[in-house]
């Protein structure tokens, strides 16, 4: 059984016209899935639906079994542990230190008291620590992350996501602020995440090229719709005039190229 | 009407200055105002104040019942500026988009804010006076308004600002909202709350004063006393230790400001 199995997922928001329309597709457990398409095209809708941060018009999301857009309260709570999520600005509390926004990927799985007063066990702390110092910032733990670069403020978003546990990351354009070094740290770290931990990664891509050479599928969308499916091999230039309009077409194509994919 | 969008706003901005130009004017002849005798008081209202306003020995003498008088008037500035803001923090989590529970909440909660950050601090106090009649209560009641709507208005957008991106974050997480709350929200606006209530205990010593003579309170009911029974020299010791208070309190506030920030 997929991981995840979108059906006929629908999202307008107000009297607009349809950000989702119709959207259809299923992800398997273990895939590393990337998501293209214009700016406006709904792919960060697309995510938000995912973990319900969204509510859906109409469609159906099931996520390991679940259908998601009935859930509520607790039981939606409990449904978003196992989501960890990533963002383009980081999203961290800036005025804390990365151990403590690390530790925030815990808070799912507490109750209200512990919650409020941010109490996390000895084998939480020392599981932060741990996946801190895989990512490289063991030496950055008691920094404050407005102390950080770019590049280290996603690895902190990274690492708040990996100590849910999760099963699947959402990243909404995790390297659309970074310089082109730390890019490809990121998207690197993504894959080995993917690979050596089997956690399920859908990412957000503005970049065609870095889809190219890091997913084993693409979803192309354009105003709102599925364009393209497939595996990064079957993606012609035709396809990506279709998803980006036909101007951009050629410029992207010439860059998978010279990125020799 | 011009289409061309700046010289429309080349238009407005004249108009603006007219206006302003002929209020003025307008104002100044129906008051008889004197412009330039006014200006030419100043001088002479200033040698006045140094041969009347001089603290002689018998005013010296008073200095700790002005003393204990100005004690008075603080704790009530800071205990109505604290107890004001703490209110104010929970209307602002309420009306703020970012945190309010159902979007009907915010208008109610800025609504309320702003009545009571419009009705100037003496207003309240007349107002109260019918209740609460010459007591420290209205004085205490009359700041706590005026501090309780301000805080509101300038914690609404603090939040909205500074806390929208963490909020998200810590939803993907499935936290509980008690838990956002307390985990990301306060935490990452602490810096500006901190800085607006001591803004406001500033304001509240200088409004305490004005407040007092009014309700027969504090330091200001010794400066009335002491003004009207032309005990000048007491009076004006008096408007000493206010002013030194205050320059104090200021010093105080700048310190513990750049402490936190
Ligand atoms: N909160 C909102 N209220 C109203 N309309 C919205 C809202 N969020 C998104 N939209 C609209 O939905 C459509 C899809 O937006 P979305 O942010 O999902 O696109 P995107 O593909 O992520 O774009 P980008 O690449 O610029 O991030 C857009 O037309 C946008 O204007
Ligand atoms: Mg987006």
């Amino acid at each position: 059984m997929a991981l995840l199995q979108i059906e006929a997922l629908t999202k307008s928001y107000g009297n607009e016209a349809r950000a989702l329309d119709q959207i259809s597709f299923s992800i398997q457990a273990g895939e590393f899935v990337a998501i293209i398409g214009p700016s406006g095209a709904g792919k960060s809708t697309l995510l938000r639906c995912i973990n319900r941060l969204v509510d859906l018009t109409s469609g159906d999301v099931r996520f390991a079994g679940v259908s998601v857009p009935t859930l509520r309260g607790g039981a939606l709570r409990r449904q978003r542990t196992q989501i960890g999520m990533i963002f383009q600005h980081y999203n961290l509390v800036n005025r804390l230190s990365v151990l403590e926004n690390v530790l925030h990927g815990r808070l799912g799985y507490k109750n209200m008291v512990q919650g409020v007063l941010g109490l996390y066990s000895e084998t939480e702390k020392r599981e932060a620590v741990r996946i801190l110092e895989s990512l490289g910032l063991g030496e950055q733990i008691y920094k404050r992350c407005d102390q950080l670069s770019g590049g280290q403020k996603q690895r902190v978003g990274i690492a708040r996501a990996l100590v849910q546990q999760p099963k699947m990351l959402l990243c909404d354009e995790p390297i659309a602020s970074l310089d082109p070094n730390s890019a490809k740290i990121i998207m690197d770290t993504l894959q080995q995440i993917n690979q050596k931990l089997d956690i399920t990664v859908l990412v957000n891509l503005h970049q065609v090229d870095v889809a190219l050479a890091y997913a084993q599928r693409i979803i192309g969308v354009n105003r709102g719709r599925v364009i393209f499916d497939g595996p990064p091999a079957e993606l012609q230039q035709e396809q990506i005039q279709q998803i980006y309009g036909s101007e951009s077409g050629e410029l992207i194509f010439s860059l998978r190229e010279r990125y020799a994919i | 009407m011009p289409s061309d969008p700046l010289k429309l706003r080349q238009i407005q901005s004249i108009a603006f200055f007219a206006i302003l130009a002929a209020l003025t004017y307008g104002s100044i002849v129906i008051t008889k105002y004197d412009v330039v005798q006014g200006f030419t008081a100043i001088p002479r209202a200033f040698s006045w104040a140094t041969t009347h306003f001089i603290p002689d020995e018998a005013a010296w003498r008073r200095l700790p019942r002005i003393l204990e008088k100005l004690f008075e008037t603080i704790l009530m500035a800071v205990s109505s500026a604290t107890t004001a803001s703490a209110l104010g923090l929970v209307v602002a989590l309420l009306g703020a988009t970012t945190t309010r529970p159902h979007p009907w909440f915010s208008l109610p909660a800025r609504g309320i804010a702003s009545i009571f950050r419009n009705i100037d601090v003496s207003a309240w106090a007349l107002i109260l006076l019918f209740s609460f009649g010459q007591s420290t209560y209205t004085g205490f009641f009359a700041l706590f308004f005026v501090t309780f709507g301000f805080i509101v208005r300038v914690m609404v957008e603090t939040i909205d600002e500074v806390g929208m991106a963490s909020v998200e974050a810590l939803r993907a997480t499935g936290a509980n909202y008690l838990t956002i709350i307390s985990q990301s929200v306060i935490p990452a606006c602490l810096p500006q709350l901190i800085s607006w209530v001591l803004y406001m205990i500033e304001t509240n010593i200088r409004s305490a004063t004005l407040v007092g003579i009014l309700t027969g309170t504090g330091i200001g009911f010794s400066f009335d006393l002491y003004y009207k029974s032309m005990n000048y020299s007491s009076a004006s010791l008096v408007v000493l230790v206010i002013v030194v208070a205050v320059l104090i309190i200021e010093a105080l506030s700048n310190v513990i400001r750049r402490a936190v920030l």
